[in-house]
């Protein structure tokens, strides 16, 4: 796919801009940077934020059935994190010139996209163990490559985000440590939920390079520093090692070790309930945008409250002086 | 519906002083309508793990920043006053403490 | 060594908690704003941490070989000591709102007083929960102003709270007579000498957030002997669901 033309855009001042990318100098709001270079770092960002913020629901479909008074809190904590990424990279994205308010409702308008991972059910408690484990494990791999992004205020927001996702993904492994050395329907439930998720967790890191349509440019530009499979790979590698620690295995019959390279090498992912998924069809996308809908419809009077409680203080004040 | 009346809420600022004696750094920004819910927001997104003893909530436009055009002019004329830097002056060996 | 009384008393300072906390985590990913989306989080954890540790020592008082765990899921709503008002769904954020003020005024003063306990133990608790319970106030309290006092619809919805859940506050002041041993050994604090005092304070902020204060009526009571409303056994079968599905279980 060829980028649309840089139009209109000097092009001496591309190639400072490409210059100062090729010496990985950090790209600040304030500086100037071609238009293409905004719009995908809006479009990545606030996808990402987005998916912090849906990712808050199939977790927080576990809160109040959480088996013990630790794990209840820890799953709140956890999912508060979330939000708090999510909020993070909203404000990393104003800095780009456009409004969380305007992205929400992108969201809300079932214009904007979120990771697809996020629209599987959780449904049994050992979800919770498998998406900390696995989702933000994935989470991790890729948001570890995005602190080194061109971007300033992106890099930044992930610095932040990687040191609180490894107590996501650390909680999640126990989880699943203690499920599976627990009773028979325990580590049941755990490979059970292990086999509900893997192949979902592979898709996370999105088509392979050849069918990723943005990579190429991303990559240039230093959003992205390493490729989708790269980062996939990296991934299975990881994670393989910690499925054999706790004795589950992974539903994928193909598996193999490559002696070569020392990965491990996946069977073929199902790209087309990749696709499905993405386009809307998956378990949850209409339950997920539901309850997004409806949290902002429920809180749209408490907003308009502290916005006209302002404007009254603020013109009881104008009236004092 | 409520969609017209729905106004975004101003964004500010957070800076917050990680240990006594350090000074504020930015560390990100909420959104609030006024300045005690600021520092409230500030306070449970930033500071939920004791990142901070202190907080500053700042509205976003209240800042003034330069901008990259103004870094010749604003910067470089400082770059020969090394007299302004401490290191610029010799002190007498073994004297440690300035 | 088994000390029933506290063991009781404790029951119902931590089963507050519990169950005020297990509330407000409901909020969680379903805030009005992702900004009070983590407070009210914050909110919750620290409720449910205040929980934790009432009712791990709760469990040593007894002597009966329960931790908190066994206290939280596997006790039915008859054996729960908590005030009826915080088992009371969550309504819109007006009503979650003001319930965390009216209880918080409340539980601000019960820390204050059970930080001075002769019982180290609970005073400990006391000291480090009385901080977290007056950041609840200090954010609840700034929210009922601003729901009182922003729109017409929000003044209706903050003063339909406060009317609805009035008759719920009334038990926090009740001082069970069983616990007439421990206050007088300056165990606990009796509950009802801090009634005046939360009157004023919840007052001056209702008056504040333009709101008017109910003519004082008719009490519900019943949740520190176990008479529940109909809300806890759900809120109980929901939270117990998986741990007593798995008796035994370590998670
Ligand atoms: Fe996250
Ligand atoms: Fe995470």
């Amino acid at each position: 796919m060829t980028p649309p033309p840089v139009v209109a855009e000097d092009s001496m001042r591309l190639a400072e801009f490409e210059a100062r990318i090729a010496r990985d100098e950090s790209i600040e709001p304030k500086d100037w940077m071609p238009e293409r270079y905004r719009k995908q770092l809006v479009r990545m960002m606030s996808q990402h934020a987005h998916s912090e913020v849906v990712g808050m629901l199939p977790e927080g479909n576990w809160i109040t059935r959480a088996p013990s008074l630790r794990r209840k809190m820890i799953l709140i904590a956890k999912v508060q994190d979330e939000g708090g990424h999510g909020l993070y990279i909203y404000c990393g994205t104003e800095t780009l010139g456009v409004d969380r308010h305007d992205l929400v409702q992108d969201l809300l308008d079932g214009k904007a996209k979120y990771s697809s991972i996020f629209n599987y059910p959780t449904l049994s408690w050992a979800d919770i163990g498998t998406i900390g484990w696995l989702v933000d494990g994935a989470a991790i791999v890729n948001q570890t490559m995005l602190a080194k992004a061109s971007y300033g205020p992106y890099a930044r927001a992930m610095v932040r985000i990687c040191k609180e996702e490894n107590f996501h993904k650390r909680q999640g492994y126990e989880i699943m440590a203690t499920l599976s050395g627990g009773t028979g329907a325990q580590r049941a439930m755990a490979q059970d939920a292990l086999n509900r998720w893997w192949w979902p967790s592979l898709m996370m890191f999105g088509p392979h390079d050849a069918d990723s349509p943005n990579s190429d440019e991303l990559m240039r530009w230093g959003i992205k520093r390493k490729s989708n499979d790269e980062l996939r790979q990296r991934y299975v590698n990881l994670t393989i090692a910690q499925a054999k620690a706790i004795d589950l295995t992974v539903p994928d019959p193909d598996l193999r070790y490559d002696e070569a390279s020392g990965d491990w090498i996946t069977g073929p992912i199902d790209w087309d309930e990749f696709w499905r998924v993405v386009k809307g069809n998956g378990p949850c996308n209409k339950e997920r945008l539901a309850a997004r809908q409806k949290a902002h419809a429920d809180g749209a009077w408490v907003r308009e409250a502290a916005m006209a409680y302002a404007d009254k203080k603020a013109s009881r004040t104008t009236e004092a002086a | 519906m409520t969609q017209s009346t729905d106004r975004p809420w101003p964004v500010w600022e957070v800076f917050t002083q990680g240990k006594d004696g350090e000074p504020h750094q930015h560390t990100g920004s909420v959104h609030a309508t006024d300045a005690e819910h600021a520092l409230q927001n500030a306070r449970d997104a930033y500071a939920r793990r004791n990142e901070g003893v202190s907080l500053w909530v700042v509205p976003s436009a209240a800042i003034t920043a330069s901008t990259p055009e103004d870094m010749g002019p604003f910067f470089d004329p400082a770059n020969d006053k090394v007299y302004r830097h401490p290191l610029f002056y010799k002190v007498p060996k073994g004297v440690k403490v300035f | 060594m088994a000390d029933l009384a506290l063991f009781g008393a404790l029951a119902r300072i931590g089963d507050d908690r519990l169950v005020l906390g297990h509330r407000t985590s409901e909020w969680c990913g379903h805030g009005p704003i992702l900004e009070e989306d983590i407070a009210l989080s914050n909110i919750a954890l620290d409720l449910i941490g205040q929980a934790n540790h009432v009712l791990t020592y709760a469990g040593a008082t007894e002597g009966a070989g329960r931790d908190q765990d066994a206290l939280a899921y596997f006790r039915d709503a008859a054996d729960y000591r908590n005030a009826l008002l915080c088992e009371l769904p969550n309504g819109d954020f007006g009503v979650t709102i003001v319930r965390h003020f009216l209880y918080g005024v409340f539980s601000v003063l019960q820390w204050d007083a059970l930080s001075k306990s002769t019982d180290e133990t609970l005073a400990g608790i006391a000291a480090k929960s009385v901080k977290e319970a007056r950041y609840h106030v200090r954010h609840a309290g700034e929210w009922v102003i601003r729901l009182g006092d922003g729109t017409a619809e929000s003044h209706r919805r903050a003063q339909d709270a406060v009317d609805a859940l009035w008759a719920y506050t009334g038990e926090l002041f009740v001082q069970p007579a069983d616990e007439s041993a421990l206050v007088a050994a300056g165990i606990t604090a009796d509950v009802s000498l801090l009634h005046a005092t939360w009157q004023s304070q919840v007052a001056s902020v209702l008056h504040r957030a333009t709101l008017t204060v109910p003519a004082s009526g008719w009490m519900q009571g019943g949740g520190r002997t176990g008479l529940h409303t109909e809300h806890l056994g759900h809120l109980l079968a929901e939270m117990q669901i998986v741990a007593r599905s798995h008796p035994g279980a370590k998670w």
